[in-house]
Protein backbone atom coordinates (compact mmCIF):
# COMPACT_ATOMS: atom_id res chain seq x y z
CA UNK A 1 0.00 0.00 0.00
CA UNK A 2 1.13 3.65 -0.95
CA UNK A 3 0.22 6.22 1.56
CA UNK A 4 -1.15 8.96 -0.60
CA UNK A 5 -1.04 13.02 0.78
CA UNK A 6 -3.08 14.14 -1.86
CA UNK A 7 -1.99 17.79 -2.97
CA UNK A 8 -4.65 19.35 -3.44
CA UNK A 9 -6.16 23.06 -3.21
CA UNK A 10 -6.57 24.30 0.27
CA UNK A 11 -9.81 23.41 1.18
CA UNK A 12 -9.82 26.14 4.33
CA UNK A 13 -8.62 28.97 5.56
CA UNK A 14 -6.20 29.43 2.54
CA UNK A 15 -8.76 28.96 0.24
CA UNK A 16 -9.43 31.50 -2.63
CA UNK A 17 -12.82 31.44 -2.23
CA UNK A 18 -12.93 33.22 1.42
CA UNK A 19 -11.92 36.77 0.12
CA UNK A 20 -8.86 38.87 -0.08
CA UNK A 21 -5.70 37.65 1.72
CA UNK A 22 -2.78 40.12 2.40
CA UNK A 23 0.74 38.98 3.38
CA UNK A 24 1.78 41.64 5.75
CA UNK A 25 5.17 40.14 6.47
CA UNK A 26 6.88 38.77 3.21
CA UNK A 27 10.61 39.23 1.19
CA UNK A 28 11.89 39.05 -1.78
CA UNK A 29 15.50 38.75 -3.00
CA UNK A 30 17.13 40.37 -5.69
CA UNK A 31 20.23 39.72 -7.90
CA UNK A 32 22.49 41.00 -5.19
CA UNK A 33 21.96 39.39 -2.25
CA UNK A 34 24.69 36.52 -3.01
CA UNK A 35 21.99 33.87 -4.19
CA UNK A 36 22.40 32.04 -7.16
CA UNK A 37 18.68 31.01 -6.88
CA UNK A 38 17.47 34.32 -5.82
CA UNK A 39 14.88 34.12 -8.81
CA UNK A 40 13.63 30.18 -7.78
CA UNK A 41 12.87 31.54 -4.31
CA UNK A 42 10.71 34.55 -5.36
CA UNK A 43 8.56 32.53 -7.70
CA UNK A 44 8.46 29.81 -5.23
CA UNK A 45 6.56 32.80 -3.25
CA UNK A 46 4.19 33.57 -6.07
CA UNK A 47 3.56 30.40 -6.55
CA UNK A 48 2.69 29.55 -3.05
CA UNK A 49 0.98 32.62 -2.53
CA UNK A 50 -1.60 32.07 -5.64
CA UNK A 51 -2.13 28.46 -3.99
CA UNK A 52 -2.70 30.34 -0.70
CA UNK A 53 -4.87 32.99 -2.37
CA UNK A 54 -2.62 35.75 -1.23
CA UNK A 55 -4.05 39.18 -2.56
CA UNK A 56 -1.13 41.15 -1.95
CA UNK A 57 2.34 40.21 -0.70
CA UNK A 58 3.49 43.34 1.73
CA UNK A 59 7.22 42.91 0.88
CA UNK A 60 10.31 44.47 1.78
CA UNK A 61 14.33 44.11 0.24
CA UNK A 62 16.59 43.66 3.33
CA UNK A 63 19.79 45.03 1.93
CA UNK A 64 22.27 42.68 0.33
CA UNK A 65 20.78 39.88 3.49
CA UNK A 66 24.46 39.85 4.47
CA UNK A 67 26.39 39.47 1.29
CA UNK A 68 28.07 42.85 1.34
CA UNK A 69 26.63 44.59 4.43
CA UNK A 70 25.14 42.63 7.28
CA UNK A 71 21.05 41.43 7.10
CA UNK A 72 20.23 43.53 10.27
CA UNK A 73 22.44 45.96 9.81
CA UNK A 74 22.61 46.94 6.55
CA UNK A 75 24.86 49.88 4.64
CA UNK A 76 23.32 52.95 3.05
CA UNK A 77 24.01 51.53 -0.59
CA UNK A 78 22.68 47.98 0.03
CA UNK A 79 20.05 49.63 1.85
CA UNK A 80 19.28 52.01 -1.60
CA UNK A 81 20.36 48.71 -4.17
CA UNK A 82 17.51 46.71 -1.87
CA UNK A 83 14.85 49.62 -2.01
CA UNK A 84 15.18 49.84 -5.67
CA UNK A 85 15.03 46.18 -6.39
CA UNK A 86 12.12 45.62 -4.65
CA UNK A 87 10.70 48.50 -6.50
CA UNK A 88 11.55 46.80 -9.46
CA UNK A 89 9.41 44.01 -8.51
CA UNK A 90 6.56 45.94 -7.72
CA UNK A 91 6.75 47.77 -10.90
CA UNK A 92 6.72 43.89 -12.42
CA UNK A 93 3.71 43.02 -10.45
CA UNK A 94 1.61 46.01 -9.19
CA UNK A 95 -1.50 43.76 -8.77
CA UNK A 96 -0.25 41.84 -6.21
CA UNK A 97 3.53 43.53 -4.24
CA UNK A 98 3.31 46.22 -2.61
CA UNK A 99 6.52 47.32 -0.98
CA UNK A 100 7.91 48.42 2.60
CA UNK A 101 11.05 50.93 2.32
CA UNK A 102 13.73 49.43 4.84
CA UNK A 103 16.04 51.86 6.57
CA UNK A 104 18.87 52.15 8.79
CA UNK A 105 18.06 54.49 11.39
CA UNK A 106 21.88 54.66 12.18
CA UNK A 107 22.29 56.61 8.98
CA UNK A 108 19.08 59.14 9.75
CA UNK A 109 19.62 61.33 6.37
CA UNK A 110 19.75 58.74 4.21
CA UNK A 111 16.97 56.94 5.84
CA UNK A 112 14.66 59.81 5.64
CA UNK A 113 15.68 60.57 1.90
CA UNK A 114 14.21 56.71 1.42
CA UNK A 115 11.52 56.91 3.04
CA UNK A 116 10.54 59.78 0.89
CA UNK A 117 11.27 58.33 -2.17
CA UNK A 118 9.69 55.55 -1.50
CA UNK A 119 6.79 57.71 -0.99
CA UNK A 120 7.04 58.99 -4.02
CA UNK A 121 7.50 55.43 -5.90
CA UNK A 122 4.34 54.06 -4.30
CA UNK A 123 5.17 52.25 -0.74
CA UNK A 124 3.08 51.49 1.68
CA UNK A 125 5.21 51.61 4.87
CA UNK A 126 8.47 51.20 6.10
CA UNK A 127 10.71 48.19 7.76
CA UNK A 128 12.89 48.56 10.35
CA UNK A 129 15.32 45.73 11.14
CA UNK A 130 17.21 45.05 14.28
CA UNK A 131 19.83 48.04 13.45
CA UNK A 132 19.01 49.90 16.65
CA UNK A 133 16.96 48.97 19.63
CA UNK A 134 13.54 49.43 19.48
CA UNK A 135 13.39 52.57 21.77
CA UNK A 136 16.29 53.95 20.94
CA UNK A 137 15.56 58.40 19.78
CA UNK A 138 17.73 57.48 16.66
CA UNK A 139 14.55 55.77 15.57
CA UNK A 140 12.22 58.86 16.36
CA UNK A 141 12.52 61.12 13.29
CA UNK A 142 11.71 58.07 11.38
CA UNK A 143 8.79 57.52 13.10
CA UNK A 144 7.97 60.98 12.49
CA UNK A 145 8.53 60.53 9.34
CA UNK A 146 5.81 57.51 8.73
CA UNK A 147 3.32 59.67 11.16
CA UNK A 148 3.51 62.51 8.17
CA UNK A 149 3.34 59.72 5.30
CA UNK A 150 0.67 57.86 7.24
CA UNK A 151 3.22 54.66 6.82
CA UNK A 152 2.66 51.84 9.33
CA UNK A 153 6.59 50.87 10.62
CA UNK A 154 7.01 47.02 10.48
CA UNK A 155 9.40 46.50 13.13
CA UNK A 156 11.58 43.44 13.37
CA UNK A 157 11.03 41.27 16.58
CA UNK A 158 12.57 39.03 19.57
CA UNK A 159 10.00 37.61 21.53
CA UNK A 160 11.43 38.56 24.85
CA UNK A 161 15.08 39.38 24.87
CA UNK A 162 16.91 37.72 27.25
CA UNK A 163 19.94 38.37 26.15
CA UNK A 164 21.88 39.91 23.67
CA UNK A 165 22.33 37.86 20.00
CA UNK A 166 24.99 37.84 17.53
CA UNK A 167 24.23 40.01 14.00
CA UNK A 168 21.73 41.63 15.37
CA UNK A 169 20.70 44.15 18.11
CA UNK A 170 17.32 42.86 19.19
CA UNK A 171 14.15 44.78 20.39
CA UNK A 172 11.31 42.85 22.23
CA UNK A 173 7.69 43.96 22.56
CA UNK A 174 8.57 46.13 25.77
CA UNK A 175 11.06 48.25 23.83
CA UNK A 176 8.61 48.35 21.31
CA UNK A 177 6.08 49.43 23.48
CA UNK A 178 7.99 51.97 24.38
CA UNK A 179 8.42 53.70 21.27
CA UNK A 180 4.65 53.37 20.61
CA UNK A 181 3.87 55.17 23.07
CA UNK A 182 6.16 58.38 22.21
CA UNK A 183 4.57 58.08 19.10
CA UNK A 184 0.73 57.12 19.14
CA UNK A 185 -0.54 58.75 15.42
CA UNK A 186 2.18 55.47 14.27
CA UNK A 187 1.12 51.97 13.66
CA UNK A 188 3.46 49.37 14.20
CA UNK A 189 3.19 46.17 13.18
CA UNK A 190 5.30 43.90 15.33
CA UNK A 191 6.62 41.20 13.61
CA UNK A 192 6.26 37.71 13.36
CA UNK A 193 4.79 36.38 16.79
CA UNK A 194 6.07 33.48 15.66
CA UNK A 195 9.45 33.86 14.66
CA UNK A 196 11.35 33.37 17.73
CA UNK A 197 11.70 34.16 21.54
CA UNK A 198 9.21 34.22 23.61
CA UNK A 199 6.10 35.18 22.32
CA UNK A 200 3.67 34.95 25.68
CA UNK A 201 5.91 37.63 26.76
CA UNK A 202 5.09 39.98 23.98
CA UNK A 203 1.23 39.50 24.62
CA UNK A 204 1.61 41.16 27.73
CA UNK A 205 4.29 43.34 26.80
CA UNK A 206 1.85 44.81 24.32
CA UNK A 207 -1.47 44.35 25.60
CA UNK A 208 -2.22 48.19 26.69
CA UNK A 209 -0.49 49.83 23.55
CA UNK A 210 -3.04 49.59 21.33
CA UNK A 211 -0.76 51.23 17.61
CA UNK A 212 1.05 47.89 18.06
CA UNK A 213 -0.45 45.26 15.80
CA UNK A 214 1.37 41.79 15.73
CA UNK A 215 2.10 39.47 12.39
CA UNK A 216 1.48 35.99 12.73
CA UNK A 217 4.43 34.73 10.62
CA UNK A 218 7.34 33.20 11.88
CA UNK A 219 8.16 29.20 11.43
CA UNK A 220 6.72 28.66 15.24
CA UNK A 221 3.72 26.80 15.22
CA UNK A 222 2.78 26.61 18.83
CA UNK A 223 -0.94 24.75 19.50
CA UNK A 224 -2.07 27.67 21.87
CA UNK A 225 -0.40 30.39 20.13
CA UNK A 226 -2.96 31.83 18.18
CA UNK A 227 -5.50 31.17 21.48
CA UNK A 228 -3.24 33.42 23.28
CA UNK A 229 -2.89 35.94 20.75
CA UNK A 230 -6.89 36.53 20.52
CA UNK A 231 -7.52 36.37 23.91
CA UNK A 232 -4.58 39.29 24.65
CA UNK A 233 -5.35 41.14 22.22
CA UNK A 234 -8.17 40.52 19.94
CA UNK A 235 -8.64 39.69 15.92
CA UNK A 236 -9.12 43.68 15.37
CA UNK A 237 -4.87 43.86 16.23
CA UNK A 238 -3.88 40.61 14.74
CA UNK A 239 -1.94 40.34 10.65
CA UNK A 240 -2.10 37.18 8.85
CA UNK A 241 1.68 37.29 7.68
CA UNK A 242 4.62 34.55 6.67
CA UNK A 243 7.79 35.71 6.29
CA UNK A 244 10.64 32.99 5.78
CA UNK A 245 8.22 30.01 5.69
CA UNK A 246 4.66 30.40 4.38
CA UNK A 247 3.24 26.85 5.07
CA UNK A 248 3.52 27.83 9.04
CA UNK A 249 1.44 31.21 7.87
CA UNK A 250 -1.07 29.33 6.63
CA UNK A 251 -0.98 26.07 8.68
CA UNK A 252 -2.07 29.24 11.58
CA UNK A 253 -4.49 30.67 9.17
CA UNK A 254 -6.35 27.14 9.03
CA UNK A 255 -6.12 27.23 12.57
CA UNK A 256 -8.14 30.09 13.42
CA UNK A 257 -11.56 28.28 12.63
CA UNK A 258 -10.16 25.70 14.99
CA UNK A 259 -9.66 27.86 18.22
CA UNK A 260 -13.44 28.25 18.83
CA UNK A 261 -12.25 31.78 19.49
CA UNK A 262 -13.27 33.55 15.83
CA UNK A 263 -16.26 34.72 14.29
CA UNK A 264 -15.66 34.64 10.33
CA UNK A 265 -15.87 38.12 10.44
CA UNK A 266 -12.48 37.78 12.83
CA UNK A 267 -10.75 35.78 10.82
CA UNK A 268 -11.78 38.33 7.71
CA UNK A 269 -10.06 40.84 9.93
CA UNK A 270 -7.13 39.04 10.41
CA UNK A 271 -6.80 37.40 6.39
CA UNK A 272 -7.17 40.98 5.23
CA UNK A 273 -9.53 43.91 6.85
CA UNK A 274 -7.00 44.82 10.02
CA UNK A 275 -4.67 45.37 7.33
CA UNK A 276 -6.24 47.66 5.06
CA UNK A 277 -6.91 49.51 7.77
CA UNK A 278 -3.34 49.52 8.73
CA UNK A 279 -1.90 50.04 5.17
CA UNK A 280 -4.47 52.02 3.78
CA UNK A 281 -7.15 50.01 1.64
CA UNK A 282 -6.46 52.03 -1.55
CA UNK A 283 -2.81 51.43 -1.13
CA UNK A 284 -3.44 47.81 -1.25
CA UNK A 285 -5.74 47.73 -3.94
CA UNK A 286 -8.28 46.90 -1.80
CA UNK A 287 -10.65 49.71 -1.83
CA UNK A 288 -13.34 48.03 -3.99
CA UNK A 289 -13.41 45.40 -1.00
CA UNK A 290 -14.11 47.07 1.54
CA UNK B 1 -15.68 4.32 3.90
CA UNK B 2 -12.89 6.50 2.41
CA UNK B 3 -9.49 5.63 3.24
CA UNK B 4 -7.58 8.86 5.64
CA UNK B 5 -5.38 11.13 4.02
CA UNK B 6 -2.43 9.68 6.43
CA UNK B 7 -2.70 6.43 7.78
CA UNK B 8 -0.30 7.14 10.56
CA UNK B 9 0.93 10.43 12.84
CA UNK B 10 4.09 9.18 13.78
CA UNK B 11 4.48 11.48 16.63
CA UNK B 12 1.65 12.28 18.94
CA UNK B 13 1.84 12.94 22.66
CA UNK B 14 -0.81 13.25 25.27
CA UNK B 15 0.00 14.65 28.33
CA UNK B 16 1.15 17.83 30.64
CA UNK B 17 3.97 20.04 29.22
CA UNK B 18 6.13 21.26 32.11
CA UNK B 19 7.19 24.26 30.32
CA UNK B 20 4.53 26.07 29.53
CA UNK B 21 0.14 25.57 29.03
CA UNK B 22 -0.75 23.36 26.13
CA UNK B 23 -4.43 23.45 25.60
CA UNK B 24 -6.33 20.24 26.00
CA UNK B 25 -3.76 17.32 25.63
CA UNK B 26 -5.76 14.58 26.20
CA UNK B 27 -6.35 11.59 23.72
CA UNK B 28 -10.47 12.76 23.37
CA UNK B 29 -9.29 15.68 21.55
CA UNK B 30 -6.67 14.60 19.45
CA UNK B 31 -9.54 11.98 18.44
CA UNK B 32 -11.22 14.87 17.12
CA UNK B 33 -7.98 16.46 15.91
CA UNK B 34 -7.37 13.00 13.77
CA UNK B 35 -11.03 12.85 11.87
CA UNK B 36 -11.17 16.51 11.30
CA UNK B 37 -7.61 16.16 9.21
CA UNK B 38 -8.17 12.63 7.94
CA UNK B 39 -5.71 10.86 9.92
CA UNK B 40 -6.44 7.13 10.46
CA UNK B 41 -4.19 6.38 13.33
CA UNK B 42 -1.47 7.55 15.67
CA UNK B 43 1.42 6.79 17.58
CA UNK B 44 1.05 8.10 20.73
CA UNK B 45 3.59 8.39 23.46
CA UNK B 46 3.60 10.57 27.20
CA UNK B 47 4.85 14.45 27.01
CA UNK B 48 5.64 14.50 30.83
CA UNK B 49 6.90 11.26 30.78
CA UNK B 50 9.90 12.99 28.66
CA UNK B 51 10.94 14.80 31.84
CA UNK B 52 10.82 12.28 34.32
CA UNK B 53 13.82 10.49 35.83
CA UNK B 54 11.64 6.99 35.32
CA UNK B 55 9.08 6.61 33.25
CA UNK B 56 7.68 3.30 34.08
CA UNK B 57 5.28 4.69 36.13
CA UNK B 58 3.80 7.26 32.89
CA UNK B 59 4.13 3.81 30.63
CA UNK B 60 1.51 2.12 32.75
CA UNK B 61 -0.87 5.56 32.51
CA UNK B 62 -0.34 5.49 29.08
CA UNK B 63 -1.35 2.30 28.48
CA UNK B 64 -4.41 2.50 30.50
CA UNK B 65 -5.43 5.68 29.09
CA UNK B 66 -4.90 4.24 25.51
CA UNK B 67 -6.22 0.93 25.78
CA UNK B 68 -10.01 1.53 25.11
CA UNK B 69 -8.58 3.77 21.70
CA UNK B 70 -6.36 1.01 20.85
CA UNK B 71 -7.95 1.15 17.69
CA UNK B 72 -6.59 4.08 16.64
CA UNK B 73 -4.17 5.34 18.92
CA UNK B 74 -1.12 3.00 19.72
CA UNK B 75 1.26 3.65 22.81
CA UNK B 76 4.91 4.64 22.53
CA UNK B 77 5.90 4.39 25.38
CA UNK B 78 9.44 6.04 26.64
CA UNK B 79 11.78 3.28 27.57
CA UNK B 80 15.04 3.93 29.49
CA UNK B 81 18.44 2.09 28.25
CA UNK B 82 20.54 3.16 30.72
CA UNK B 83 18.05 1.73 34.07
CA UNK B 84 17.68 -2.12 34.59
CA UNK B 85 14.76 -3.55 32.80
CA UNK B 86 14.78 -2.44 29.61
CA UNK B 87 13.59 -6.09 28.30
CA UNK B 88 11.06 -5.81 30.49
CA UNK B 89 9.73 -2.50 29.29
CA UNK B 90 10.03 -3.95 25.93
CA UNK B 91 7.83 -6.69 26.53
CA UNK B 92 5.41 -4.71 28.20
CA UNK B 93 5.04 -2.54 25.12
CA UNK B 94 4.83 -5.29 22.64
CA UNK B 95 2.21 -6.74 24.65
CA UNK B 96 0.32 -3.46 25.00
CA UNK B 97 0.32 -3.24 21.22
CA UNK B 98 3.02 -0.81 20.65
CA UNK B 99 4.45 -0.27 17.08
CA UNK B 100 7.32 2.23 18.15
CA UNK B 101 8.63 3.27 21.43
CA UNK B 102 10.60 6.76 22.15
CA UNK B 103 13.56 7.63 23.84
CA UNK B 104 14.95 10.82 24.58
CA UNK B 105 18.90 10.35 24.93
CA UNK B 106 19.54 14.23 25.48
CA UNK B 107 16.98 14.51 28.13
CA UNK B 108 19.11 11.53 30.15
CA UNK B 109 22.63 12.48 28.99
CA UNK B 110 23.58 9.59 27.16
CA UNK B 111 25.88 10.69 24.09
CA UNK B 112 25.38 10.15 20.54
CA UNK B 113 28.09 6.70 20.95
CA UNK B 114 26.34 5.10 24.30
CA UNK B 115 26.52 1.64 24.24
CA UNK B 116 23.08 1.40 25.77
CA UNK B 117 20.91 3.51 23.10
CA UNK B 118 22.86 0.74 20.86
CA UNK B 119 21.37 -1.91 22.93
CA UNK B 120 18.01 -0.16 23.08
CA UNK B 121 17.84 0.00 19.13
CA UNK B 122 19.20 -3.35 18.58
CA UNK B 123 16.12 -4.77 20.65
CA UNK B 124 14.23 -2.89 19.09
CA UNK B 125 14.71 -4.35 15.87
CA UNK B 126 14.30 -7.91 17.20
CA UNK B 127 11.33 -7.33 18.20
CA UNK B 128 9.74 -5.50 15.27
CA UNK B 129 9.46 -2.22 17.16
CA UNK B 130 10.02 1.41 15.65
CA UNK B 131 12.84 3.39 17.21
CA UNK B 132 11.17 7.17 17.30
CA UNK B 133 13.38 10.03 18.74
CA UNK B 134 12.63 13.41 19.06
CA UNK B 135 15.35 16.40 17.97
CA UNK B 136 13.49 19.18 19.78
CA UNK B 137 10.39 20.06 21.43
CA UNK B 138 10.30 23.73 21.71
CA UNK B 139 12.49 26.30 19.65
CA UNK B 140 15.64 27.12 21.26
CA UNK B 141 14.93 30.69 21.44
CA UNK B 142 12.00 30.10 23.62
CA UNK B 143 13.00 27.45 26.22
CA UNK B 144 12.26 27.81 29.73
CA UNK B 145 15.97 28.05 31.52
CA UNK B 146 15.60 24.75 33.51
CA UNK B 147 14.98 23.17 30.21
CA UNK B 148 18.47 22.67 28.81
CA UNK B 149 19.13 19.03 26.97
CA UNK B 150 20.51 20.02 23.72
CA UNK B 151 18.94 19.01 20.51
CA UNK B 152 19.70 15.63 19.57
CA UNK B 153 22.62 15.50 17.01
CA UNK B 154 22.79 13.62 13.77
CA UNK B 155 25.98 11.86 15.11
CA UNK B 156 23.46 10.05 17.84
CA UNK B 157 20.78 9.32 14.25
CA UNK B 158 24.09 8.14 12.44
CA UNK B 159 25.76 6.22 15.35
CA UNK B 160 21.97 4.32 15.79
CA UNK B 161 21.45 3.37 12.07
CA UNK B 162 25.17 2.20 11.40
CA UNK B 163 24.54 0.31 14.60
CA UNK B 164 21.31 -1.36 13.85
CA UNK B 165 20.66 -4.31 11.63
CA UNK B 166 18.30 -3.85 7.82
CA UNK B 167 14.92 -4.65 10.53
CA UNK B 168 15.99 -1.36 12.74
CA UNK B 169 13.59 1.29 11.76
CA UNK B 170 14.43 4.82 13.19
CA UNK B 171 11.47 7.81 13.38
CA UNK B 172 13.29 10.96 13.96
CA UNK B 173 11.22 13.86 14.75
CA UNK B 174 11.50 17.46 14.44
CA UNK B 175 15.04 17.49 12.18
CA UNK B 176 15.40 20.23 9.99
CA UNK B 177 17.06 20.37 6.48
CA UNK B 178 20.28 20.28 7.76
CA UNK B 179 20.32 17.57 9.92
CA UNK B 180 18.55 15.77 7.52
CA UNK B 181 21.26 15.74 5.06
CA UNK B 182 23.78 15.69 7.60
CA UNK B 183 22.84 12.39 8.34
CA UNK B 184 21.31 11.07 5.48
CA UNK B 185 24.09 11.59 3.68
CA UNK B 186 26.59 10.67 6.18
CA UNK B 187 25.21 6.82 5.97
CA UNK B 188 25.46 3.71 3.37
CA UNK B 189 22.22 3.69 1.17
CA UNK B 190 21.48 0.13 3.77
CA UNK B 191 21.87 2.45 6.24
CA UNK B 192 19.75 5.44 4.95
CA UNK B 193 17.33 2.88 4.43
CA UNK B 194 16.63 2.25 8.15
CA UNK B 195 16.22 5.72 8.99
CA UNK B 196 12.79 7.99 8.29
CA UNK B 197 11.84 11.65 9.08
CA UNK B 198 9.02 13.69 9.95
CA UNK B 199 8.64 16.75 8.30
CA UNK B 200 7.49 18.87 11.33
CA UNK B 201 10.02 21.17 11.24
CA UNK B 202 11.11 21.32 8.08
CA UNK B 203 10.87 24.72 5.84
CA UNK B 204 8.39 24.50 2.88
CA UNK B 205 8.01 28.00 0.50
CA UNK B 206 9.23 29.91 -0.75
CA UNK B 207 12.77 28.18 0.55
CA UNK B 208 11.27 25.04 -0.52
CA UNK B 209 13.54 22.99 2.00
CA UNK B 210 10.46 19.46 2.01
CA UNK B 211 10.55 20.24 -2.15
CA UNK B 212 14.48 19.83 -2.14
CA UNK B 213 14.38 17.17 0.11
CA UNK B 214 11.65 14.74 -1.57
CA UNK B 215 13.81 15.23 -4.56
CA UNK B 216 16.88 14.60 -2.82
CA UNK B 217 16.80 11.63 -0.86
CA UNK B 218 13.29 10.88 -1.49
CA UNK B 219 9.74 11.22 -0.05
CA UNK B 220 9.45 7.53 1.11
CA UNK B 221 12.17 9.04 3.40
CA UNK B 222 9.84 10.82 5.16
CA UNK B 223 6.26 10.01 7.33
CA UNK B 224 3.52 11.97 8.34
CA UNK B 225 4.03 13.01 11.99
CA UNK B 226 2.96 16.23 13.80
CA UNK B 227 4.09 16.54 17.43
CA UNK B 228 -0.06 17.50 18.93
CA UNK B 229 0.06 18.62 21.48
CA UNK B 230 2.63 20.76 21.23
CA UNK B 231 2.47 22.23 17.67
CA UNK B 232 -0.36 22.78 15.25
CA UNK B 233 -1.27 19.60 12.87
CA UNK B 234 -1.66 22.13 10.19
CA UNK B 235 1.35 22.73 9.42
CA UNK B 236 2.74 19.73 8.32
CA UNK B 237 -0.08 19.47 5.98
CA UNK B 238 0.07 22.75 4.83
CA UNK B 239 3.59 22.38 3.75
CA UNK B 240 2.21 19.52 1.61
CA UNK B 241 -0.12 21.14 -0.04
CA UNK B 242 2.03 23.83 -0.79
CA UNK B 243 4.70 21.81 -2.39
CA UNK B 244 5.17 22.18 -6.14
CA UNK B 245 3.99 20.24 -8.44
CA UNK B 246 7.21 19.16 -9.75
CA UNK B 247 7.33 16.79 -6.83
CA UNK B 248 4.29 15.22 -7.13
CA UNK B 249 3.54 11.86 -8.55
CA UNK B 250 1.27 12.20 -11.93
CA UNK B 251 -1.65 11.47 -9.52
CA UNK B 252 -0.66 14.81 -7.71
CA UNK B 253 -0.09 12.34 -4.36
CA UNK B 254 3.22 12.32 -2.72
CA UNK B 255 4.39 9.03 -1.57
CA UNK B 256 5.07 8.79 1.84
CA UNK B 257 6.64 6.27 4.06
CA UNK B 258 4.53 5.61 5.98
CA UNK B 259 3.42 1.64 5.52
CA UNK B 260 7.25 0.87 5.40
CA UNK B 261 7.96 2.18 8.54
CA UNK B 262 5.18 0.11 10.19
Amino acid sequence: MTAKARGTTPKTSGDTTNGPLVDAHAHFLHAACGRSDWEAVNAARFRAGDRMGVTVHVASVLGSYGHTSPTYFPSPADVTAGNDAMRAICAAEPKRVRMLVTVNPNHTAHALAEIAKGAASGAVGIKLLASRRADDPLLDPICEAASAQRFPILHHIWQHRTREWPNQEISDGADLARLAVRHPTVTFILAHIGGGGDYQHTFHAIREVPNIVPDFSGSGVDRGMMDNAIRALGASRLLFGTDLTMCTGLAKLRALETTGLCTPADIEAMRWRNAARVFGAARLGLAEAI
Amino acid sequence: MTAPRFALDASAWIGTYPFRHVPHPDPDALLRVMDRESIGCAWVGSLGAVFHRDPTDANADLYRTLAPLAERLRPAPIIRPDFPGMNRELGFACDAGAESIRACPEQWGLGSSHPAMTELALACAERGLALHLTVRYEDLRQRHRLDTAADLPAATVRALARAGGDALRLVVSAAGRDMIEETHWGLTPAEQRRVYWDFTWVWGPPEDHLAHLFRSIGSERFVFGSQWPLRLVQAPIANLDLLPDSVREPSGGIRLGNPAVR
